[in-house]
């Protein structure tokens, strides 16, 4: 649901190093101005924002397939109506989300084809699986959470089709997160049974949820340019916590324990501590060793071949729509 | 063949909304898709009432480098807004 690693192209310049457009670029920026399409911008922006808008919309669009998974099975009727309607929601933000990107004057076939041949990336959450009906009670709560959390801030980012998308995007998503929290309160309420099913999604999902942030500040070797160019406008570790410090009462309130035993109220920062991810994990599942990486990709790109007949027969359809009435003409 | 599906720009009017305003853009292959598609992109909340759909090689757009002289003129005539005049209290509402 968002973007991770972005390398950024260009080193972080002074000042003085920067040309006459790169300085008066950079002042719009520290102003608060929006950049707009037409705008003159430096070709690094232009480079980091399609792979971070590129790596946002291919993440709508996998992270998909995690929660298409449960939709036939759904417990009841109207769960997998809402369901239906939250997945539907995610090709909607890939769309607006690719939308921004084209207008950097990159396709969309171009990103889709980079992502099929593994050049482009999407968020490692969606290499994980949804193995019970809890799982899909936890992707919304944390997954769209914690997506929800990186996109109210990134609305204040410097480029404005992007963030006119992130604008869209957050209206729609909070019912994504409640919808996820209402599962979970029902199967926390529920059986004993159920009841261990939803601790048991919060125990595997807790860490690759964190993970969705991307590595520590102190590791983050891309930041600081994003952030001069406020593409990213808050570091991987402020949301974190931000992350952790709202979703510990919202467990508390469910019954369920986050599996941390190092998690503990920090009075004089006035946050949670808490334990890091494994970040090898992190960089094994980029790496495309995560649990279901393969299956993933091999859905992507049968999803778009086996669709090629559909796309051309359509653009036959309107070409000889458009003869006759060439000709009628 | 495999060509890329042309880009449209959506216009809706919303519920109570006066104008067709610009949400967004997408790729459909012609003029109607371009509305089916744009409803269900645009609209899955109840945000229109009306779809207006515009091939976006056809938009003619302002250049952003000429703002300042192009919409200069309109920035010094103060006088077209009401609160330019004093009114007296006195004469009650206007």
């Amino acid at each position: 649901m968002y973007a991770q690693m972005v390398k950024s192209t260009g080193t972080l310049k002074t000042r003085e190093e920067m040309d006459e457009r790169e300085r008066a670029f950079q002042d719009r920026i520290d102003a608060g101005e929006k950049i707009e399409p037409q705008d003159w911008m430096p070709e690094g922006y232009r480079k980091t924002l399609i792979r971070q808008i590129g790596q946002h919309a291919h993440s709508e669009i996998v992270g998909q397939l995690p929660e298409g998974n449960w939709i036939t099975r759904a417990p009841t009727l109207e769960r997998k109506a809402i369901l239906l309607a939250k997945v539907q929601d995610e090709a909607g933000h890939g769309l607006y989300l690719y939308c921004a990107a084209e207008t950097l004057g990159v396709s969309r076939d171009e990103m889709t084809e980079k992502l099929h041949d593994g050049k482009m990336k999407y968020s490692s959450i969606f290499n994980y699986p949804t193995l019970t009906w809890a799982d899909i009670g936890a992707v919304g709560w944390l997954v769209d959470g914690a997506a929800i959390m990186n996109q109210v801030a990134l609305q204040r980012t410097s480029y404005g089709p992007y963030s006119r998308a992130m604008v869209r995007i957050c209206k729609e998503e909070s019912f994504h997160q409640r919808q996820g929290y209402s599962i979970m309160m029902t199967m926390a309420a529920g059986t004993p049974e159920q009841k261990r099913m939803a601790q048991d999604a919060l125990d595997r999902l807790w860490y690759p949820s964190l993970m969705m942030f991307g590595p520590s500040d102190k590791d983050s070797v891309h930041s600081a340019q994003s952030m001069a160019w406020k593409i990213k406008v808050s570091t991987n570790d402020e949301l974190r916590q931000k992350f952790v410090d709202q979703t510990v009462p919202q467990a508390e309130y469910l019954g369920l324990t986050i599996p941390d035993e190092k998690l503990d109220w920090n009075e004089a920062k006035g946050g949670y501590d808490f334990s890091e991810p494994d970040w090898q994990e992190f960089h094994d599942v980029l790496a495309g060793n995560g649990p279901c990486n393969a299956d993933r990709m091999s859905a992507r790109r049968t999803a778009w071949e086996d669709g090629a007949w559909y796309r051309d027969g359509l653009v036959a359809h309107a070409n000889k729509r458009a003869a006759q009435r060439m000709a009628a003409e | 063949m495999s060509s890329e599906w042309p880009l449209w720009e959506v216009f809706i009017r919303g519920q109570h909304g006066l104008n067709h305003r610009h949400v967004g853009s997408l790729h459909a292959p012609d003029a109607e898709m371009a509305i089916k598609n744009a409803r269900d992109v645009y609209t899955r909340r109840n945000e229109g009432v009306s779809i207006w759909v515009v091939p976006s090689n056809q938009i003619t757009a302002s250049v952003p480098s000429e703002k300042g002289p192009m919409f200069e003129p309109s920035k010094s005539k103060i006088y077209r807004h009401p609160t330019f005049y004093d009114i007296p209290d006195d004469v009650g509402h206007m």
